[in-house]
């Protein structure tokens, strides 16, 4: 059992998660609610960064895609499952997506990332300029939804968001992650590694190359697009500045805090930078300063993140507690 | 003269105007690109820094008794000031350059951040402006055409850097020894090129365009919180249209988004932005080295 003891671990995190509901006060559940949006949109980001090697500086547009989708499917044709809706972002993701993907995989390195921020920001222009279609900068709101086809009228949208929503989007991202470590773990997550160790090499062995990427830019688009309208329904609005490339820059700072090399990484980022903010922006009004240093000493000292350090931490534990035995 | 006319001339002085700034920033973009490799995200903090100073310190040196006409070498002198941030950030990005592109372009994000609430710590949160100083150098009319001479010496002063940067890479030892390096950084330091302090060099050049942009700039708009992640978006764009690395794309990148910008503001103005992105995006999947760069390998 080489997993088991990290196994263990898994549960009782996703245990504790479960807990944090019944035992701390809503605040802390409602915190909690865009993390999971952000897990689920990281997991798919850090197959195109981690895994394929491809960084995208534009990935929040599918971010903003979902949540425009769900203001779209909500509040202008009146959806009110909150699955349909999930769904129909998703399919949003992916319709965009397949274009977008098949002009900017053709390039890798800096190229790709400008390719990515081009599309993003042509996307934020969009939503901005064309006012009487997106509602310009005030966005477009996202009414209540139904979940599991359950109303739960009796709650505040507080008391929904920090109960059965909570509930919900923790499900909705163990699910994800599931089928995600199936990705990675089957011949086309190894593909997708080879191709990005060496491409010439992977083409010579018959991968198709750029068939490959446009998958994973694909799924990726599809997790972030339902990460997407988490966030969106958690403040009941779609407004551009989720596609503005900063936007960008945050999910890549969260996976490279969390650590992209490992399967978990930008689970952790997310949770730690979602944490992190909302301590700093309680104790200073200038958070992005130390938020940026943050970032800067962690690309500089700890190029694996926070998980790469745990698996350092660990590793180092493992071997003393091996030579006392 | 007509009003068609005269509106056509605010439009293409208004876009040259624009371009010339965006050609400083966005030489300063190419220089650190073209030789170090770093696609640098803070850029427009530089621009930013620039103009927020620039406003400090006009304020001061005419608060102390210097003449108007003082403005533009004042505005000079406090984007040469700035430049002295360059060094040390240098040494800072010095840490990555063995590492991932990826890494070097987020160090260069988490700079964005950094400064982003300087700004806000030293400046406050309020958009700061000059109050049309910059019409102590008098309006240039023909008709009722009308244009600001301070514009005109702004445009004056990036074609002047645009000739020297050109005279002082093709012609000069120092020149030399850069492109050498920007051409093979292995071979260039065999060689005896002492990589390290021309790595410097070059940075703080870089950062010297930025932040003399931005000086430059704000007698004519004011200087926000906004405009760094705003300017480095359309300095970027200039670059990719121009081509990576290379200093006549700057310059012809310049030209053309700051005339679409100036242009489409009239036209549709629901497409200002959109239309660039849209050149941007034609450019890098047509010819992705620009229409001036290398062909990317």
């Amino acid at each position: 059992m080489r997993h088991g003891p990290a196994l263990l671990l898994l549960a009782a995190a996703v245990a504790a998660l479960g807990l944090v509901p019944v035992l701390a006060p809503p605040f802390y559940a409602n915190l909690l609610v865009p993390f999971f949006g952000y897990a689920i949109a990281l997991l798919g980001f850090n197959l195109l960064f981690g895994y394929t090697g491809l960084l995208s500086f534009g990935h929040a547009m599918f971010l903003g895609l979902g949540a425009y989708a769900a203001a779209v499917m909500a509040g202008v044709l009146g959806v009110r499952q909150f699955e349909i809706v999930l769904l129909g972002a998703a399919l949003a993701g992916l319709v965009v997506a397949i274009p977008v993907g098949y002009l900017c995989v053709r390039y890798t390195g800096i190229f790709f990332g400008m390719l990515t921020l081009a599309f993003g920001m042509l996307m934020h222009s969009v939503l901005f300029k064309f006012y009487y279609l997106t509602g310009g900068d005030t966005g477009m709101r996202i009414p209540r939804l139904r979940i599991l086809g359950l109303e739960f009228a009796a709650y505040n949208k507080l008391e929904l968001l920090a109960g059965p929503f909570y509930y919900y989007c923790l499900g909705l991202m163990v699910v994800a992650g599931l089928v995600m470590w199936r990705i990675v773990h089957s011949p086309f997550g190894l593909h997708l590694r080879a191709l990005r160790d060496n491409a010439q090499k992977a083409l010579y062995l018959g991968v198709r190359v750029r068939q490959f990427r446009l998958a994973a830019f694909a799924i990726s688009a599809v997790y972030g697009a339902i990460g997407g309208a988490i966030l969106g329904f958690r403040t009941g609005l779609a407004d551009p500045e989720l596609v503005y490339w900063t936007h960008s820059g945050h999910l890549v700072f969260m996976t490279v805090l969390g650590g992209f090399t490992s399967f978990l990484g930008p689970i952790v980022g997310a949770l730690a930078l979602t944490l992190l903010q909302d301590q700093l922006q309680s104790a200073t009004q200038y958070w992005r300063f130390v938020l940026g240093a943050i970032l800067a000493a962690v690309v500089i000292f700890l190029p694996r993140g926070l998980a790469g350090l745990a698996a350092d931490v660990g590793g180092f534990v493992g071997r003393r507690t091996a030579g006392a035995a | 003269m007509s009003a068609q006319v005269s509106a056509f001339g605010d439009i293409l002085l208004g876009g040259i105007f624009h371009a010339a700034v965006l050609f400083l920033v966005a030489a300063g973009l190419q220089l650190v690109f073209g030789v170090q490799k770093i696609v640098n995200l803070a850029c427009g903090s530089f621009y930013a820094l620039g103009a927020y100073f620039g406003i400090t310190f006009v304020n001061l040196g005419l608060g102390a008794g210097m003449p108007a006409w003082t403005l533009l070498p004042l505005l000079l002198i406090a984007g040469l000031l700035m430049a002295a941030i360059g060094p040390p950030i240098e040494r800072l990005l010095r840490t990555v350059y063995d590492r991932d592109e990826s890494f070097q372009l987020l160090l260069t994000f988490a700079l964005v951040l950094m400064f982003q609430d300087v700004f806000r710590f030293v400046w406050g949160a309020n958009p700061q402006s000059l109050n049309n100083v910059h019409l102590v150098y008098g309006k240039l009319a023909t008709g009722d055409f009308s244009v600001p001479v301070y514009n005109l010496m702004v445009i004056g002063a990036a074609l002047s850097a645009a000739v020297l940067i050109g005279l002082f890479l093709k012609r000069t030892n120092y020149g030399r020894l850069l492109r050498a390096t920007a051409e093979n950084r292995a071979m260039a330091e065999a060689l005896g090129v002492n990589v390290r302090s021309v790595y410097s060099a070059v940075f703080t050049l870089g950062t010297l365009l930025g932040t003399v942009g931005g000086a430059l700039v704000v007698p004519t708009a004011a200087a926000s919180l906004d405009m760094a992640v705003e300017f480095v978006i359309e300095a970027f764009a200039v670059v990719v249209i121009g081509g990576l690395g290379s200093m006549a794309g700057a310059l012809a990148g310049a030209l053309l988004v700051g005339l679409i910008r100036a242009g489409s503001l009239v036209v549709y103005p629901e497409f200002e932005i959109l239309a660039i992105y849209l050149i941007v995006i034609g450019v890098l999947l047509l010819r992705p080295s620009g229409l001036f760069g290398k062909p990317a390998t």
